[in-house]
Formats: C-alpha cells, structure tokens, sequence
C-alpha cells in the first residue's frame, strides 16, 4: 500500500469517527441535563483521549521520523545532476539502474522549482524543491525498473517545468 | 484542577462595540469572500476541462488574486469577530478599525490592479525571486505593485493587532496577564482573563512578529526588483514568507473561534470557564504555533534538519489543544444541552467539526515520510480548505446571523442550509484529498483526463458552497438598517 494510500484512508477514518461523535452530539435528544455531570463524564473522556494522542500518537510520530529523506548520499549512489530552469528540466543522464540508490544533485538556474519524480502510473514517489544558489541531494531507489517522468508541481511562472 | 469563571467587565454593556464599523468589515468579507469564491469555481472549472481560457497566464492571476484575497478577507471577518467581543472586556480604539480598513481598500485595489490588469500571477507565496524573474510573465513593475499592496494589507493587520495588545496590557497588566499565567503559575483568582481575551491575546502575540517578518520579505522583494544587484538569501526569505503565511492564516481562525466561546455559552446557558488545562492549551497554542511553520519547508533539503523535525513534531502536538480543549469543550457544552438545532447553532457546531477534522489531514502532510509524496499536491489545498470552508467561514457566518437577528440567541428556524453547505463544503475538499492521492499537482492550469473527475464533482460542490454562501451573506445583509439602528 502506498504512502498516498495510507494517508487517505488514515484520515478519511479518523474524520469519520470525529464525524459519528458529532453526529451522536447533534441528534443527542437531552431536555437540559444539569452541566455538571456532563462537564464530569467530558472531562474524563478528554484525559483519555489525551494521553492516547501523548502515549500513542506521539510515538508513532517520533517513529516515523525514520523515514527522513535528508540522509547524505549512500555509498556507491548513481548520480544524476538535475538543474531547473524556466521551464524545463536538464537532467545529465537519464538511464539509471534500477535497485541501487540513485542521488539526485538539484540545482536551479533562475527561481525555485519542484522536482517531482512521478512513475509509470502518475504516482509521486519521491520529491525535493530546487532553490537558486543550493543544491538539494534527493536520494531515491528505483525498486522497479520502468519510464519515469520528473513534473514540477511548483509555481515557477504561468508555464510548468516538465 | 483550578477553575474561575471569568466575568466581562461590569460595564460591558457599555463597551463601544464600534458596530458600524463591524458592520462593513463583515459586508466587505461577504462580498469579497463571494468573489473570491467565484474565482476559485473558475479554477476548478478550467481544470475540469469544462472552461478554457484565452491564456495560461489568466488561471495564475485568478490564483493569485483567490489565495491572497481569501487571506485578507480571512483576517478581516476575524477581526470583526474578535473585536466586537474583546471590547465587553478591553478599551479599544476604533481608530485603528479605520485605519486597517483603508489600507485594506489600497491594498486591494494594488493587488487587483497588478495581478488582472499588469498580470502579476506569482502567487500569494511570490517567491524570491520570482516576482522579479517572470520569465517574461508580467513586468517589475506590476509584481511591485503587487507586492506594495500585500503590505498594505499586512501593515492594516499589524495595526489592530497593536491596539488590541495595548488594550489588553492596559485591562489586565499584560500580554502574560492576558493569556492567564497568574492563574496558570501562580494559582491567582484575580482578573482571570475569560476565554475571548486569552484568545485575543494569543493572536497578538503570534500575529505581531510574523507580520513584521512578512513586511520584511514584502520591503526585501521589492528592493531585489528594483536593484537586482541587491541579492537576497532565496532560504531566508522563503522562511519569512512562511513564518508569515502560516501564522497569519492561523490567528485568523484563533480570532473567529471568539464566537464560539462566547455563544455557546449564551445558547446553552452552560458557562465556558477559563480552567487551568484551557490556559494551559493556549499557551502552547501559542508557543506552537510560532516554531511549526517550517513543516511548509519539508521539501528545502537545505533546511536544518531539526526544525523539520520540530516541524513534524510539534505539529502534532499542536493539534492537541484543538481536538482536546476547544473542540472537545465545545462538544461538552452542546451535549444533552437541549439545544434546538437552528441555523446559528448548527454553524457553530460545524465550524468545531470543520477546524477538528481539518486537523487531521494537515498533520498527515505534515509529517516527513508522507510531505515527500504530498507536498504540493491537492492534498494541500484539501487540508487548508477543510479547516478555512468548513471551520472558519462557518464561525464568520455564525457571527453575521447573530448580529442579523439583533445578538438574540433565542432559537428560530431549521438548520437545513447549515446541513448542506457541511455535504458541499465535504465533497469539494473531500476532491482535493483524493487528489492529492492521485498525485495532481496543486497548481496546474490544465489537468490531465484522469484527474478530471475529481475536479468536476468539485466544481459541482463549489457551485452548492457558492449559492449557500450566498443565502448566509444575504440574511445578514438584509439586516443591516436594523442592526445600525441598534447600535
């Protein structure tokens, strides 16, 4: 299942149970119940509720950070140099070898850019911004060998850097 | 846990509520918001294939011209709402309500004159250096104009946030006053801020500084056009930008959420008190929001890597306070309450929903592994539009209804167009999400075939969004001789 896929139905579900608690709060028939318990029981659920987010979701987000892109270059790395100009992309080879890292060099010539790398499917595998005066070292493996496309999916003027 | 129920002032019922001035903030909001509005179905109806335009360059000033406009009108509905609230409480000036409104008036008339008429299309985001490397898009000079006018606007804002902080420092002895650390700290029961002037005080504090770095980007950009040997730090500059976008879009929310502290109560006749954990949240509301913008910044490889970190991390605490504080106080208030769903409640219910739920999405990109397949994708605008469509346009809604019905509280009518803006307002960003899932790119002109269906059944939704809109903005406007005539 792809990152696009987990993320969609992550929040989709979340959003649906956020969405049933309101719905129950909105076709809640009560007659002007005394605040003071209701006050009690909403107090007690917003303690659990925070120590989920702090016990479990905090977690889960330190843990995620593991999967940071920002790593330097792997040893023995395939290079591409990438430069961004308006509107094209200048990439110095455009064969790589599929399993083995490959370390993108991205540069820009003039304004900021993006630099998406976009498979066979039109799917986002992997991205990084150009910015005058840096180079960015995106470092991705191409588990599957195939056509890919690099799109630019910033606003670098009223034409598209493909 | 410490509770105090904060009190207005005894002669709140004399507080110079600047109504007349309230008033056209929230007439110029609706129309503007409606224009803003069309545009943005215009979009969707070119990316549908439904609407073609003479030139490509057309679809980035409408662009241009929604997002900034959507900003600035963000910040002006806020500030009506949290200005007629603050001042049971503070002495405010309304000086400065005229004075941000006139510079509100140049400033859009720069920004329109620079983006429809000289074709600056450069974004609300104008990117060093973009404004001066069009590529042959627009000239120097328009891309000036535009950004003068951006400063305008910001300049208005800084203004108010400065009165009101005055206010506030002379009410009750300080910012740190204001947000209730005496109580928080120090276990004080005295002059315990109520939720509106701790909510107001923490829009002051965030929103003063990242005006001023945004003010310092809007001067820098326009010296690099005019001396483009004055070089600028294209990462500096992009952090300001963003230290400013983010926060100002932010504080807007944090000042129309007044309403709901203040109305609620009133309708349900259940207090919302100003406890030690509610203090506590805004705190770090406060706190957080200043230090999470560079989660804008996952994709800048140059960045530090531990402000990205701080970037994720503290993004998804920053929820807590949202979904656990006010979002949860909301529903506890509403709960059982006996409440009759009419249309003013309905809206303030959904509006908690809206800024909750449109958490969620915008914690999903703002972590690393999912920004480096998301980011700028429609996943973007979907998360930002969920908490702006359905949490912050239906508190600003909520507050010209009640002003519509003479500030009466009593229960009228059904919730029926309440109901459906929520299923339009869902559908149309629901289409950005899944978007975002299919990888569109955010902010591409034309669209490729297979992404289309996304952006019809949204263009669709947009319509419904539009003519509700409509039917809200023009219940209040009816009601404008009645609502001057009480002031």
């Amino acid at each position: 299942m792809t990152v696009q896929t987990q993320s969609l139905l992550f929040s989709f579900a979340a959003i649906l149970v956020l969405a049933v608690v309101f719905l129950r709060v909105r076709l809640q028939r009560g007659d002007g119940e005394d605040y003071g318990p209701v006050q009690g029981r909403a107090y007690r659920i917003r303690a659990v509720f925070f120590w989920v987010l702090i016990l479990v979701g905090l977690p889960i987000s330190l843990w995620l950070l593991r999967a940071m892109p920002y790593a330097s270059a792997a040893a023995g790395a395939q290079v591409v140099n990438a430069t961004g100009a308006q509107w094209y992309w200048d990439l110095d080879r455009e064969e790589v070898e599929a399993g083995k890292p490959v370390t993108f060099n991205v540069a820009s010539t003039d304004v900021n850019h993006g630099f998406g790398v976009y498979d066979a499917n039109g799917q986002l595998v992997a991205q990084v911004q150009a910015m005058p005066g840096y180079i960015n070292r995106l470092t991705h493996t191409f588990d599957a060998p195939g056509t890919y496309r690099v799109l630019c999916p910033n606003i670098a003027g009223w034409r598209i850097t493909t | 846990m410490a509770e105090a129920l904060a009190q207005g002032r005894p002669d709140a019922a004399a507080a110079d509520r600047a109504t007349p001035w309230v008033v056209i903030y929230l007439v110029t909001t609706g129309v503007v918001l409606l224009l803003m509005m069309l545009l943005g179905l215009l979009m969707r109806l070119v990316q549908s294939g439904w609407l073609a335009l003479d030139h490509p360059a057309l679809f980035y000033q409408i662009m241009t011209v929604h997002g900034t406009g959507m900003v600035g009108i963000a910040a002006l509905g806020g500030v009506a709402v949290m200005w007629h609230f603050l001042a049971s409480y503070v002495t405010l000036h309304r000086a400065a309500l005229g004075i941000n409104f006139v510079l509100f008036l140049i400033g859009v008339v720069a920004i329109l004159w620079a983006d429809f008429i000289s074709g600056f299309g450069g974004a609300w985001t104008f990117l060093y250096p973009l404004p001066a490397l069009s590529g042959g898009a627009w000239e120097s000079g328009s891309a000036a104009l535009h950004l003068w006018g951006l400063l305008a606007v910001g300049v208005g804002v800084l203004v108010i946030c400065l009165e009101v902080g005055r206010a506030i420092i002379v009410g009750y002895g300080g910012l740190g006053r204001g947000l209730g650390w005496h109580v928080l700290f120090a276990g004080s029961t005295q002059n315990v801020p109520p939720p509106t002037v701790v909510a107001s005080t923490m829009v002051v504090i965030v929103t003063t500084p990242a005006l001023i770095a945004g003010a310092a980007s809007l001067v820098m950009s326009p010296v690099n056009l005019y001396f483009p040997d004055v070089a600028i730090n294209p990462l500096m500059i992009k952090n300001l930008i963003y230290f400013f976008g983010h926060t100002i879009i932010n504080a807007t929310i944090y000042m129309a959420v007044v309403v709901v502290y203040e109305l609620l109560p009133r309708i349900t006749g259940r207090p919302w008190k100003t406890t030690k954990v509610f203090l506590a949240a805004w705190t770090l509301s406060t706190t957080m929001v200043l230090v999470i913008y560079p989660h804008h910044l996952m994709m800048d490889f140059a960045m530090p890597t531990w402000a990205l970190v701080i970037g994720q991390v503290f993004s998804y605490m920053n929820a807590f306070p949202v979904l656990v504080v006010t979002g949860l106080g909301a529903l506890a208030i509403l709960n059982r309450s006996g409440v009759r769903w009419d249309l003013l409640v309905t809206l303030l219910l959904i509006s908690m929903f809206g800024w909750m739920a449109g958490v969620i999405p915008a914690v999903v990109d703002a972590t690393i592994a999912v920004n480096s397949v998301m980011h700028n994708t429609m996943w973007v605008p979907g998360h930002f539009h969920f908490y702006l469509l359905l949490g912050l346009l239906p508190m600003i809604f909520a507050f010209m209804i009640y002003l519509a019905r003479g500030e009466d509280v009593a229960p009228r009518g059904g919730d029926m167009a309440a109901v459906l803006y929520l299923i339009f307002g869902l559908t149309f960003t629901g289409m950005f999400l899944l978007g975002g899932w299919a990888s569109v790119p955010r902010r591409w002109a034309v669209h490729l075939s297979e992404w289309m269906v996304y952006d019809r059944i949204a263009t669709i939704a947009a319509a419904g969004v539009i003519v509700l809109t409509t039917i809200f903005i023009a219940m209040f406007l009816a009601r404008i001789p009645r609502i001057l005539r009480g002031a």
